[in-house]
Parts: C-alpha cells; sequence; structure tokens
C-alpha cells in the first residue's frame, strides 16, 4: 500500500488551475522531495493532503486513508506548515502536551513523548519558556516536534528550510533524516540542495502538473551526461591540445574539446558512456605520458539535480506553450 | 477526547492571556459597586456647586435604584465584554495560522467553535456567580435584603443575555477571515438585534426582554418572558451551528 496516492488531483480557484490532474505515488518509509518554483502547486498538494482544502476533482489516499475521510486521515499523519504559527502563551511543553492530548495520549505517554521531542529538537534547556519569544530557528525546531508527537505515518513538510540560515537549516535537515525509515516524509521544497541532501524519491511539479517522478539516483542516471572533464597543470597546454587530438582518433569519442582556446581544461564527449568509463582513462594515462602533460583532474560529469530540474521545468514550459499554439 | 483537551486550552488561554482577569475586574467590579454608587450617587452630587438644588429634584436612594444600576451596568459591560473578548476568537486563530495547525490534528472543526463557546460561558458564569453575590451581599448591607430568588434568576438572565451576544459574535468571528472584519461584522450583528428590539410587538421575544424579566420578577413574582428565552436559547444554537458549518466549509 502507498503512502501517499493520487489520482487526477486537480484544484481550481477562479480561472488559476493551481493543481492540474496530480497523480502521484510515494512508497512508505521514503523521504519525498516534492520540487517546484514558486507557485508551482506545491502548497496546495499539501493542503489538499491534509484536509485544509477540498479538491476541485480527482482523489487521494494518505495512509491508506482517502482524504475526504478526515478525521482518520488527521489521526495518522503530521503536518508543519511552512511558517508554523503557535499560542504565544504557551511554553514547548505546554504546546506538546496540548497536541498529545488532541491524539488521545495517556499522560505517561505525553510526559515521556514530549521530553523525547524537546530533546529532538533542542529544546529541552526552553521547554518552560514563553514560545512568543522564539527564534524563528527555534520555532521551525519546535514545528517540526509537535509533528512528531503521535508518530505520524506520513509526515508533511512545506518548505521545513526555506527561511533559516546554514546552520538552522542543518539541522532541521539532519532531523528530517533521522526520520528515513520511521515516516513517509513528503517535504516540499524549492531549494535543490536540500532535496538531494535528504530526498531518495523526487517528484517535480511545475504550473500544476507532475513534470517527472523517481528515485533521486535514477533521476541523475538517466539524465547523465555521457561525457568527462580532463584538466591539466598550467604550461602544457600545447601538449594537452594533442592529447586531445589524440583522443579524437579513438572511434567511441564523438568530441574532446579544450573550453576555450589552449586552455588547461577540456570535456571529452562520448558515443558510448560504458565502453568509454572501461577505456578512458587508460587511454588518457596512455596519452598524457607520450605528449608529456601532467594531469590535474579526470572526472565523469556528472548533472547535478539543478540541471535536471532546470532542463525538465523548461522542457514542460516548451511543450505547454506549444499545445497553447 | 478532544473536547476536553481543546476546553482544557481555551480555558487555559483565557487564564494566561489575564483575559479571565480583565473580565473578572470589569464584572466583579460593577457587581459589587453598584449598590455602591446607588447608595453614594446624592452624596456625590451634594459635592457639585449647586448640588443641593439638584438633591432637592431626586428622590432619597432605595433598593430598586441598586437593583436597576445592577443590572444596567452588568448588561452595558457585560455585552462589551462579550464582543471585545469573543471577536477574535476564531478569527485570529485563522489570521495567525494556530487554526491550522490544530484542525489539521483529531480535532473536529465543530469542537474547535463550540470549545470557544463553552470556556466563555463558564468564564462569564464564574465571573456573574461572584458579582452577582458581591452585588447581593453590597445591597442586602446598604438598603437591605432583596428578593434572593429574584436576584439569582437576575443574574442568571444577565448572564444568558452575554451568551447570546458571545454566539453572535464567535458567529462573526469565524465568517471573517480577520480579527478586523469579524469585529464589523460583530458590531453589525448587535445593531440588528438593537434595532429589532425597538420594532413594536417583536421586542418581548428578544434577548433584552430576559432581562426585562429578572427585573419584573422583584414586583411581580409571576413575571415571565418564556418566548423571549427560547429564542434566546435558540439563537445561541442557531449561530454554533451555523458557525460550525461555515468553518466546515472554509479552506485554510
Amino acid at each position: 500500500m502507498a503512502a501517499i496516492q493520487t489520482e487526477g488531483m486537480t484544484k481550481i480557484y477562479g480561472p488559476v488551475h493551481a493543481l492540474d490532474g496530480l497523480t502521484l505515488t510515494v512508497e512508505p518509509g521514503t523521504v519525498f522531495g516534492f520540487l517546484g518554483p514558486n507557485g508551482a502547486g506545491k502548497t496546495t498538494t499539501i493542503r489538499l493532503l491534509t484536509g485544509m482544502a477540498k479538491p476541485t476533482r480527482g482523489r487521494a489516499w494518505v495512509a491508506g486513508e482517502e482524504i475526504t475521510d478526515s478525521g482518520k486521515v488527521a489521526a495518522r499523519i503530521g503536518y508543519l506548515p511552512e511558517e508554523p504559527a503557535f499560542y504565544r502563551w504557551m511554553t514547548p511543553i505546554d504546546l506538546l502536551d496540548h497536541v498529545g492530548r488532541l491524539f488521545g495520549l495517556s499522560s505517561q505517554e505525553r510526559r515521556s513523548r514530549t521530553k523525547e521531542l524537546l530533546e529532538l529538537a533542542g529544546l529541552s534547556q526552553v521547554g518552560k519558556r514563553r514560545i512568543g519569544g522564539f527564534s524563528r530557528g527555534m520555532r521551525q525546531r519546535l514545528g517540526l516536534a509537535q509533528a512528531l508527537v503521535n508518530r505520524p505515518e506520513v509526515l508533511f513538510l512545506d518548505e521545513p528550510v526555506s527561511a533559516l540560515d546554514p546552520g538552522g537549516r542543518k539541522e532541521i535537515l539532519e532531523m528530517i533524516g533521522h526520520l528515513r525509515g520511521q515516516s513517509t516524509v513528503f517535504m516540499s521544497t524549492h531549494i535543490l540542495q536540500d532535496v538531494e541532501r535528504v530526498c531518495d524519491t523526487i517528484g517535480i511539479i511545475d504550473h500544476g502538473k507532475l513534470v517527472v517522478e523517481a528515485p533521486q539516483a535514477d533521476l541523475l542516471d538517466r539524465y547523465t551526461v555521457p561525457a568527462f572533464e580532463l584538466e591539466c597543470e598550467e604550461g602544457s597546454e600545447a601538449a594537452f591540445d594533442a592529447l586531445l587530438k589524440a583522443l579524437c582518433g579513438l572511434e567511441w569519442v564523438a568530441s574532446a574539446v579544450a573550453d576555450s582556446p589552449g586552455g588547461t581544461v577540456a570535456r571529452v564527449v562520448v558515443k558510448d558512456l560504458e565502453i568509454a568509463r572501461r577505456e578512458l582513462p587508460a587511454q588518457v594515462v596512455q596519452q598524457a605520458a607520450a605528449y608529456g602533460v601532467i594531469l590535474r583532474r579526470y572526472q565523469i560529469v556528472t548533472p547535478s539535480l539543478e540541471d535536471i530540474f532546470l532542463r525538465l521545468v523548461n522542457e514542460a514550459n516548451d511543450h505547454s506553450q506549444e499545445v497553447a499554439e | 477526547m478532544s473536547f476536553y483537551a481543546s476546553l482544557r486550552k481555551e480555558v487555559l488561554e483565557l487564564v494566561r492571556t489575564h483575559r479571565l482577569l480583565i473580565m473578572a475586574i470589569v464584572l466583579i467590579v460593577w457587581g459589587l459597586t453598584s449598590p455602591l454608587l446607588a447608595k453614594l450617587l446624592p452624596e456625590l452630587l451634594r459635592l457639585v456647586p449647586e448640588g443641593e438644588q439638584v438633591m432637592s429634584l431626586i428622590p432619597p436612594p432605595t433598593i430598586s435604584d441598586a437593583i436597576v444600576q445592577y443590572q444596567k451596568n452588568l448588561s452595558l459591560f457585560g455585552l462589551l465584554l462579550a464582543f471585545l473578548l469573543t471577536m477574535g476568537a476564531v478569527a485570529q486563530e485563522k489570521e495567525r495560522g494556530t487554526a491550522v495547525l490544530m484542525l489539521v490534528k483529531p480535532l473536529p472543526r465543530p469542537v474547535f467553535v463550540l470549545t470557544k463557546f463553552v470556556a466563555l460561558a463558564l468564564a462569564f458564569l464564574a465571573c456573574m456567580v461572584v458579582a452577582g453575590v458581591g452585588g447581593y451581599y453590597y445591597t442586602m448591607l446598604l438598603f437591605g435584603a432583596p428578593d434572593l430568588s429574584a436576584w439569582v434568576v437576575l443574574t442568571v438572565m444577565l448572564w444568558l443575555y452575554m451568551l447570546v451576544y458571545v454566539a453572535v459574535t464567535l458567529l462573526a468571528s469565524t465568517i471573517a477571515k480577520s480579527q478586523a472584519a469579524a469585529a464589523g461584522i460583530g458590531v453589525g450583528g448587535i445593531v440588528i438585534l438593537g434595532a429589532l428590539a425597538s420594532v413594536p410587538g417583536l421586542g418581548k421575544f428578544l434577548p433584552g426582554q430576559l432581562i426585562a424579566w429578572g427585573m419584573a420578577l422583584f414586583t411581580d413574582p409571576a413575571a415571565s418572558a418564556w418566548p423571549a428565552l427560547a429564542v434566546s436559547l435558540g439563537l445561541i444554537a442557531a449561530c454554533l451551528i451555523a458557525a460550525w458549518l461555515v468553518l466546515d466549509r472554509q479552506e485554510l
């Protein structure tokens, strides 16, 4: 059973299709990164899945419960909004205790869970301080703690780190990483580095439509560029040029060109990546020795998630424009 | 389960944000001082220049003056408190985002609204009990003992009268997206109720008649205003149900 499943989920606000037929499956125990530019439909998706809004069309299930049964869904999920708001008069202990009561935990369970979550969030020292005076980072960590009170099967995090400083981001991402295997985490964000750091599966959304959904490793493999980068020490540019020409003579090499004329960095594009992976290192070492080139770097070009994201979003936009025309 | 958890939070909020304290101070002070004011008003007027001449026109204060003062002050300040303490109850939570954080948990929306009403009703009840006891004691001390059962009924009617305005304002707070809008809608509701009361023949069915009933009991123990009571309770129930239905359809 999928942790989250949607079928043609659509949300229309007047003339705006905030979400356009979203069909998505999130496997249990994964950290799912829901990636998209601002206004793509990420928050709308979370609002629909958590029962805060109703879809115009389509169906969805969270932890096996259809979202129309919001009571059953609520008991099995946790939710951290982008900017969590708390009762300023409460202390973290008050808040976690109150949330525990809403989930029907016994007083002993509430006490132990509160202690455990305050430690996890690094808020044990300020457990009795009023939340009103908390910094943004502290509120975010408390927000994550309150979302975990019921040990949720599915945890929704809406841009959990986008407004935090690097230190705060690292802390929250580490907390999320620790949840892998315990809960299914559905994390929306527009920060690619965060997704690369903690998510094992990625969905990219743009203009309310799902562009791609795949495990991160598959996505990186799927969009791998068949190329290698070579860099030589300064002073051996002429010999480096000769080496590149020699590599061009190999039948499985498409091109081997320096980034700039007489430059020290070159890109070797190959016709067959598997052959190149096996043969190229030996060829490079052999030719470098023959021409007297001192090599500094040899590297397979791996696309960043950012490259893939931009490529897919641009492709989706081009396709939309073609359809419109 | 969630009802008691939510009610506990609402009561705690009234205490920790000092709203209960403000309510208690206003209602208890007016409950205690109303008979005192009735007694001292002539003495105070005497201190004003030419006050002696005015004094000759005013009859000596009686127990009725104390009861009227008690009723007028508590109904006016009770209404003000009901409005001011309720207008942000739901609207502020929606505006700040705390409603989303709570309603995504197993807290049904009707319970969310109902517990706000019940907490305010309990707070008003506690304050009115103290104000009623204090007011009765001072009236007894200064003018002699008023009819106890009539005093109790008057205090209960004042409490119910306040609850009508709590319910009306709570509905306004649920409809509105902000506190300011809630205040506007709430004032509109209160003005409409006031305007309806001035329509000939209609007033006897409206909440204001509850207070008139309580007052009439001091002179006529058989007096009653059952239709007004039924309408007031119906209005409270209708406002709460409407608030639930409105909130249930709202997207947060």
